[in-house]
């Protein structure tokens, strides 16, 4: 079978413009051969290049003295956590793969990122999810929110990782544009690191893990395009198939070989497979690297040098190992009964080559291949729809007249209600670590000795730290207000830290967008960068790496812009650990923060869920975020928690003060079919001159809700005032009703019904 | 002691055991790799959690034949004891070990939650420790772990006193809400008729510690430990 | 040749996957429908005296591909 002639059709189907065409064209001193023009469509797509993103995410904070490997140099970043330990951590999107076949197209996007941590060395001991879809009244919605959730419970249960915290959002510009964003954290000593560099001329250079076929063939193109019914039908002939039984072979191989010192460099097989793994690692070491592909492990009969450099079949590892050290491959990989071969050497000559029989198929240099796709600085303009929601007021909308039923819709609602249904489909607790479970603010795991690489027999007893993580974005203030919503995205997963015990160390993001070459689309990406950026300074939570998915839009449009935060903290002690839910009878709920932001003209309305849920308007400047004060809430809060006399903490997020004390109420589950609920007299009459709406549901920002001993009520209104944070008692917890009381309306629930309707609202929805 | 815990290739809750033995215990424990043919000087052995062998045909269909399995089964049949936990379970009764099969939940997805267990009898070595009446809190987490045996075997079972725990609520009643996966007769886990073999779904080494939320776990541990260290079990040779 | 194996759980075990299909079908206007069991379907590619093999394969689906606590099993060879 000969090669298709390079034509200017071929070309534009490579998703390659007529200019980057003579770019190659310059960089080769020739045309290029069908493999490689492969092979630059690959590594030139925005999934692996970040070409239309680059110059923005470079205004991103990625220093500070505890990040060990920061953002861009690894496929992960590593932070210190002390005692000689370090975390790795990284969130990546499976997006459109997901929306061709729901289930693989997750569990893949689960394997990948768990293969970006061991790659680094480290242990993978949990994994967080961020998932967005149309609403579930639909059909094909149901069936790609299920679908999703099946594949990754079946990687992640069968591969032994728990996954302990996430989010689940449901909003129409989703609706055929599902996003499944995957986060993994990983544990390893600092002289633990490993890297994915082609060092030493001579090295032998290892293929590992199962045969190529041609599955995903060229799927990093296809995450750049827009998903049209088209491009999905062309990828279903190839989805990719993933293998939790072989990863975990492959992840223990790995780090068992690590431990030798036999390993000069290592990485994972993910988007571009083959083609990126030899040109990255061959570009960071300043090297070159031949590669036979007569000896690649192949599963499909006939595969031509395109396809094997293309295909993105899972599980896969390229490693350099130091020459004279071969035989510790072979031994470890025998042991655990996995395929390897040894396809190719480390050169001097800065090259990329390729070689099928004997024969010369690519000729590249690989740090211009890799490290030299054009940069492009897209037009920007802001969005049309931005005034109308500027213009809007509150003006016609009339205050709420039955305040009890509005509670009820926004605990109903798929995105407030619990993800129970979800995350029970998990693995949370394997691993023995999972301090706080799904369910809470932020999720919380100790590290012990076994979550090291090595097993640490007797060599690390006494390792004991916690972790705290959680994934936010509450992408509706980011469609209305780029730059002031993403401010939000951020303080609202360092309030969830905070709020857990925690304080941050560092964050991974993932930018999900539509088509950058609409201007409006690119304004949004450039102004939520801004606001990211100077969030993630504030809170001291640098970004040490992440991804960007661009073309996330169908033919009835694009999603709502969705940048994705996880961010990642340390929690001192034990005792510093806190859950949401309210503890005791007779407690004192207090506010700490302003009850309503009078200053915001929507009153924290804008964009909320009770304007969505209650008036169907997805509209209104939402609110915003003065990141000195949430930063001075942060450490108030955190400071009497340090004191103990913390009990619980919640932040309000979705659904304001009334949900949150709602879900402060209802949200302990103490074991199946069985939560504890514990009820709330609240007193809200000394805010006057405000909407009830507003005061119940709205949506300000920087608030929590604590609760303490009624004792130490006046001992922690007193310490909030010397901190600088406005606080306020609302009343206590007893009963089995959550009853609150203002000027404008009172709003009386038991608690049996708002539990039922919120814990089980989504697994109606997909009966 | 000296615990055994085996490790096949996708074994996941290994290591959490050896944890629970060995650092909230206090007791000697390692992992044997499957392809081991010998227990050396266990005096238990622990079939941990996990995917076994990725359990594409099967939960457990594969691990039966491996080497240490044909270990353990001479070490049970005189008289060692052998515990087996959700994928062990399972191991154990496609191995023979244990009578009956567990099959998929009946709500058809993976499952994990804490759930209330309840010993039906004190008497055997994974359950003398546990007071009378006590219900335990236990998480499982699980895709297939409805038990199930043919109405004889279950007949057998409750004549001979072999079921040992019970899906429970708060209260103690074996209710059908409490009944995690459809189990006949909310059957948790089992032994056999000698009692030096036992398994269950639930995952006791994930509630051995209070920060995790739950101790009750170390029960079913103190228990076995218990009678190891009253002789109470044949030491097998 | 080739040995194509059929798996598929005793009629006194519950099934609930077949129970869910049947459902779905019967929500999708499907009628006279009574019963939905869900099993499995292997194929061995294998080489050797039919004879020989017949009975390897049987005595494989015993011992390994099926559990006989819960499923039953059939072949063929061709």
């Amino acid at each position: 079978m000969s090669d298709p002639a390079i034509t200017p059709a071929l070309i534009k189907q490579h998703g390659l413009t007529p200019e980057e065409y003579e770019r190659i064209q310059g960089i080769l001193g020739r045309e290029p051969n069908y493999t490689e023009l492969g092979i630059f469509s690959v590594m030139w797509s925005e999934h692996c290049s970040y070409k239309n993103s680059r110059p923005l995410l470079k205004t991103f904070p990625t220093k500070s003295p505890k990040i060990l490997v920061g953002a861009g140099e690894e496929n992960a970043g590593i932070i210190d956590i002390g005692d000689g330990l370090a975390i790795a951590f990284k969130i990546e999107s499976h997006n459109h793969p997901s929306a061709v076949e729901p289930f693989q197209g997750a569990a893949t996007g689960v394997g990948g990122i768990i293969r970006d941590i061991f790659t680094m060395g480290a242990r993978p001991v949990c994994s967080i999810d961020s998932l967005r879809f149309g609403e579930l009244t639909s059909p094909e919605v149901r069936r790609l929110f299920s679908g999703v959730v099946a594949g990754i419970a079946h990687y992640g249960n069968c591969f032994g990782i728990p996954t302990v915290a996430g989010e689940v959002y449901f909003d129409k510009s989703y609706e055929g544009n599902p996003l499944v964003n995957a986060f993994c954290l990983g544990v390893l000593r600092h002289e633990q690191i490993a890297r994915g560099a082609a060092k030493g001329i001579g090295n032998p250079v290892f293929y590992v893990g199962p045969a190529t076929g041609r599955d995903g063939l060229a799927g990093a193109a296809f995450a750049s395009q827009d998903l049209t019914e088209e491009s999905a039908e062309q990828q279903r002939g190839a989805v990719q198939v993933g293998d939790p039984f072989m990863e975990k072979l492959v992840m223990e191989a790995c780090l068992e070989l690590l431990a030798t010192d036999a390993v000069a460099g290592i990485q994972d097989m993910g988007a571009a497979g083959l083609t990126c793994s030899t040109c990255e690692t061959a570009a960071r070491a300043g090297t070159g690297i031949e590669i036979d592909l007569a000896k690649v492990p192949q599963r499909a009969p006939n595969m031509t040098p395109y396809e094997i450099m293309l295909s993105e079949s899972q599980e896969r590892m390229l490693i350099i190992v130091h020459k004279g050290r071969e035989a510790e491959v072979k031994r470890i990989f025998d042991k655990w009964d996995l395929p390897w071969a040894e396809v190719g050497t480390v050169t001097d000559t800065g090259r990329m080559m390729v070689k099928n029989r004997g024969e010369l198929v690519a000729d590249i240099p690989a740090k211009k291949l890799a490290d030299e796709a054009p940069i492009y600085q897209r037009e920007a303009r802001e969005p049309e729809y931005l005034k109308a929601v500027r213009a809007f007021t509150l003006a016609g909308v009339a205050d709420t007249q039955d305040a009890a039923g509005n509670l009820k819709t926004l605990l109903g609602w798929p995105t407030i209600a619990s993800k129970n249904w979800v995350y029970r489909q998990y693995d949370h607790m394997v691993r023995d670590g999972s301090v706080v479970c799904p369910g809470s603010d932020a999720a919380v795991i100790r590290i012990k000795a076994d979550s090291l690489p090595q097993d640490g027999e007797g060599k690390s007893a006494t390792v004991d730290k916690y972790i705290a993580m959680k994934v936010d974005c509450n992408a509706v203030y980011v469609y209305l207000d780029p730059y002031e919503g993403a401010k939000t995205v951020v303080a609202e997963a360092a309030r969830n830290l905070a709020c857990s015990g925690a304080t941050p160390l560092g964050s991974t993001d993932n930018l999900n967008y539509g088509n950058p070459h609409n201007p409006e689309i690119f304004w949004q990406l450039r102004e939520s960068v801004r606001g990211l950026a100077e969030a993630c300074r504030a809170f001291n939570a640098p970004v040490t790496g992440g991804n960007v998915s661009l073309y996330n839009q169908n033919p009835n449009g694009p999603i709502d812009p969705t940048p994705t935060v996880a961010m990642v903290g340390l929690i001192d002690k034990l005792e510093h650990v806190t859950t949401q839910w309210f503890k005791d009878e007779g407690d004192a709920i207090l506010l700490l923060g302003d009850v309503v932001d009078r200053n915001d003209p929507m009153l924290g309305l804008g964009g909320s869920a009770y304007l969505q849920r209650v008036h169907a308007l997805k509209t209104g400047t939402p609110p915003r975020c003065d990141l000195d004060r949430e930063k001075e809430l942060h450490l108030a809060l955190r400071s009497l928690i340090y004191s103990g006399v913390v009990k619980s903490a919640h932040d309000c997020s979705d659904g304001g003060l009334a949900v949150a004390l709602a879900e402060c109420c209802i949200s302990q589950q103490i074991a199946r079919e069985t939560p504890r609920l514990l009820g709330a007299e609240i007193d809200l009459s000394a805010f006057t001159g405000v909407r009830l709406d507003a005061l119940l549901f709205g949506e300000t920002q920087s608030r929590v809700v604590i609760s303490v001993s009624a004792v130490q009520a006046a001992k922690v209104l007193a310490q909030a005032k010397i901190l600088g944070v406005p606080a306020a008692v609302l009343g206590k917890t007893g009963g089995t009703a959550l009853n609150i009381k203002a000027n404008e309306g009172t709003l009386s629930c038991d608690l049996r019904e708002l539990h039922d309707l919120w814990w089980n609202a989504i697994a109606r929805a997909m009966a | 002691m000296n615990f055994a815990v085996l490790q096949f290739p996708a074994s996941n809750c290994d290591q959490d055991a050896v944890h629970v033995l060995r650092n909230v215990l206090g007791h000697s424990a390692r992992l044997l790799w499957h392809k081991e043919t010998s227990l050396g000087n266990a005096d238990a052995v622990i079939v941990p959690g996990g995917f076994s062998y990725g359990d594409y045909l099967r939960t457990g269909a594969i691990a039966r034949f491996s080497p240490v399995m044909q270990a353990v089964q001479a070490f049970a049949a005189k008289g060692g004891p052998v515990l087996g936990i959700c994928n062990g379970f399972q191991i154990l009764c496609e191995a023979g070990l244990l009578p009956g099969a567990l099959i998929r939940n009946r709500s058809l997805q993976f499952r994990c939650e804490h759930v209330f267990v309840k010993a039906a009898t004190a008497n055997s070595p994974f359950t003398s420790q546990i007071p009378d009446g006590k219900v335990l809190r236990i998480p499982i987490a699980h895709g297939e772990g409805c038990y199930f045996a043919d109405a004889e075997t279950i007949a057998r079972l409750k004549a001979q006193n072999q079921i040992l725990w019970q899906y429970a609520d708060a209260q103690g009643e074996l209710t059908d809400v409490a009944n995690p996966n459809g189990s006949v007769e909310n059957i948790a886990g089992i032994c056999n008729e000698s009692r030096n073999v036992a398994g269950l779904m639930p995952h006791p080494e994930r509630a051995s510690e209070g920060l995790l939320g739950s101790a009750d776990g170390r029960l079913i541990f103190e228990s076995l430990i218990h009678a190891l260290e009253s002789k109470s079990v044949a030491k097998a040779a | 040749m080739k040995a194509k194996i059929i798996i598929t759980p005793k009629k006194a075990v519950l099934d609930p996957q077949g129970k869910t299909v049947q459902n779905a079908l019967e929500h999708m206007g499907y009628g006279g429908i009574s019963a939905v069991h869900v099993g499995k379907y292997l194929e061995i590619e294998v080489s050797g005296d039919k004879e020989t093999v017949r009975k390897q394969i049987d005595e494989a689906c015993h011992k390994f591909l099926s559990n006989p606590v819960i499923e039953d099993y059939k072949f063929e060879l061709d």
